[in-house]
């Protein structure tokens, strides 16, 4: 149960999420990921970062089994949620994605209203009561810094938000679950500055609350937000540490390459 | 001539050959209706309408093939839509791409250019002998089916399989399961298209002879059916005995026939668009 290898200050940080040798193949091509290994801490904001290709997608889509639905994808290794196997095929996933909840890098707005929208999940699980609902609606847009823009059109369709408040919208339509991990593609890909910064401001709150895992946007994202890092390229995990160490002290020569710009 | 004259010349001449073609499409369906129309409306009296032919056809009403029509629509959407949907679902929902599905869908679309006589054939073979229903309201909307359901597999799949595929990783990353995902999202938003699709397969079996011809049309039948186990009327097969078999057949009652038809068939496409635009105005939002 190595959390961050070679890191001796590291406080004693609960396990989350532990991966052990994954190996990802889709098709016959090469692994877009191989011998992946580290542990998530719960309640840190944890980094993917790396070079476009380096299977951070790839890796969220496994941690919570979207990967099953992609033809030809093969999974080898462990994930482990709080020690239980996440692989097996007996696994409830309806259940496994309702904890480890995902926004993908493109905001999708569904068919709907806003209201709509951040009832969904709820509903998929089951909940009618429209009180229920409405309260974990208003929780989850406060905590997605979206709350304010939206009250007084409840009702609108999504899709008319702007593309930062679409992105909210996402974050807010999987808190609404109350997931226990939380996984962000590339948040901020589509994003003002603005926007940015209350994304960004939110996962620091939310992580208080819940495990966060980040593909950031940009380097100085993943170094404004990292508590731990990992730095992939081309399906390899090249470096894991806390994020003050790989961003002020990398130790391997391809992350300070990739970190100062001096790549390819 | 300045460059710029001369293109705002060919643009004319583009637009006025665009306009030509739509008109030359249009007008023949506006004459068709406006010539049907003209004839058939002195036909038109609740008499018409309400009561059973008499005098060898010549004199009376429509009203039994007019009801026998409804059955046999109805029938043929009772058993088509449920099954063309389902088979929808299966290809573009569940069934993965291999070389059956791709045969299986080879197949539909042939199966839409097979002659309507050859259907008839094949219902009076499957249904009306071999499965014995005799020829009865079931072995006709059952032969009808088979005729439609091509189509609103085909149309009902492609509307399917124009619903983004983000809805649906959106829907199941947040744990629904794939069915959920298909009631919730996908069918909502294929709805239009595959209604259109339900809408085409039935107005052509409402409009076909052959294959109720064997299966389970008849000439004359002064009653209603009683149960769908009877033979029935019906207007498009009704139209073709009064126009081709019966001598000295005034022809307002012919094109009073057509125009009954016609008049049930423009229907079922109001209440698709009207469905559709309420259906629209409640889901979104
Ligand atoms: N659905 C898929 N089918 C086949 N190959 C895929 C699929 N998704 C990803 N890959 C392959 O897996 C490798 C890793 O892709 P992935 O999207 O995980 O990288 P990434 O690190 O997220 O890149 P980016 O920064 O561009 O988003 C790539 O070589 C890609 O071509
Ligand atoms: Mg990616």
């Amino acid at each position: 149960m190595v959390i961050a290898p070679g890191s001796a200050s590291a406080p004693a940080l609960e396990p989350k999420i532990e991966i052990e040798n994954l190996r990802v193949c889709y098709g016959a091509e090469p692994p877009a990921l191989d011998g992946i290994t580290l542990t998530v801490p719960a309640r840190q904001i944890t980094v993917f970062f790396g070079p476009a290709g380096g299977g951070k997608s790839t890796l969220l889509r496994t941690i919570n089994r979207l990967n099953d639905l992609v033809d030809g994808a093969r999974t080898e290794g462990r994930v482990r949620l709080d020690g239980e196997d996440i692989l097996g095929p007996e696994v409830d996933i309806t259940r496994l994605r309702r904890r480890i909840g995902i926004v993908f890098a493109l905001p999708v707005p569904l068919p709907m209203s806003i209201r709509r929208n951040l009832w969904y999940g709820l509903e998929l699980a089951g909940e009618r009561s429209r009180r229920v609902l409405d309260e974990a609606m208003e929780k989850a847009l406060s905590a997605a810094a979206l709350w304010d823009e939206v009250k007084d059109r409840l009702d609108e369709p999504a899709i008319a938000l702007s593309g930062g408040q679409q992105q909210r919208l996402c974050l807010a339509r999987v808190l609404a679950l109350e997931p226990e991990v939380i996984m962000l593609d590339e948040p901020s890909s589509g994003l003002d500055p603005i926007s940015t910064a209350k994304v960004e401001a939110s996962l620091q709150e939310l992580k208080q609350q819940y495990t966060v895992i980040i593909v950031p946007s940009s380097v100085q994202q993943a170094s404004r937000l990292a508590d731990w890092a990992g730095f992939f390229l081309q399906g390899e995990l090249v470096e894991w540490a806390s994020g003050r160490e790989l961003f002020l002290a990398p130790k391997d020569r391809r992350t300070e390459d990739y970190l100062t710009g001096r790549f390819g | 001539m300045t460059a710029g004259e001369r293109r705002l010349l060919i643009q004319r001449v583009a637009f006025s050959t665009l306009g030509l073609a739509t008109a030359l499409t249009v007008l023949p369906i506006i004459l068709i209706v406006g010539v049907i129309a003209w004839k058939g409306m002195p036909a038109l009296a609740p008499s018409f309408l309400f009561e059973a032919p008499r005098d060898g056809l010549r004199a009376g009403g429509i009203w039994p093939a007019l009801v026998g029509t409804v059955y046999l629509t109805v029938g043929t959407g009772l058993i088509a839509v449920p099954v063309g949907l389902a088979a929808a679902i299966y290809l573009s929902e569940y069934a993965r791409e291999t070389f059956f599905t791709r045969a299986i869908r080879i197949a539909i679309i042939n199966l839409a250019g097979i002659p309507s006589v050859v259907y008839g054939l094949f219902g009076l073979a499957l249904f009306v002998l071999f499965l014995k229903l005799g020829t009865s309201i079931v072995a006709a909307s059952l032969t009808l089916s088979i005729m439609t359901l091509p189509v609103i597999i085909s149309t009902a799949e492609e509307a399917l399989r124009a619903v983004p595929q983000s809805f649906r990783l959106v829907s199941q990353g947040m744990g629904g399961t794939k069915w959920q995902t298909i009631r919730r999202i996908v069918l909502p938003q294929a709805l239009p298209g595959i209604l259109t699709g339900v809408i085409l397969g039935l107005e052509r079996a409402a409009g076909e002879t052959a294959p109720i011809l064997f299966t389970g049309a008849a000439l004359f039948l002064p009653q209603l059916p009683r149960s769908i186990f009877d033979e029935t009327m019906a207007l498009p097969y009704h139209l073709f005995v009064i126009s081709t078999q019966v001598p000295g057949m005034p022809v307002k009652v012919q094109f009073g026939t057509a125009l009954v038809l016609l008049v049930f068939v423009l229907s079922m496409n109001v209440l698709a668009t009207f469905i559709r635009s309420y259906h629209r105005r409640r889901r979104q939002w």
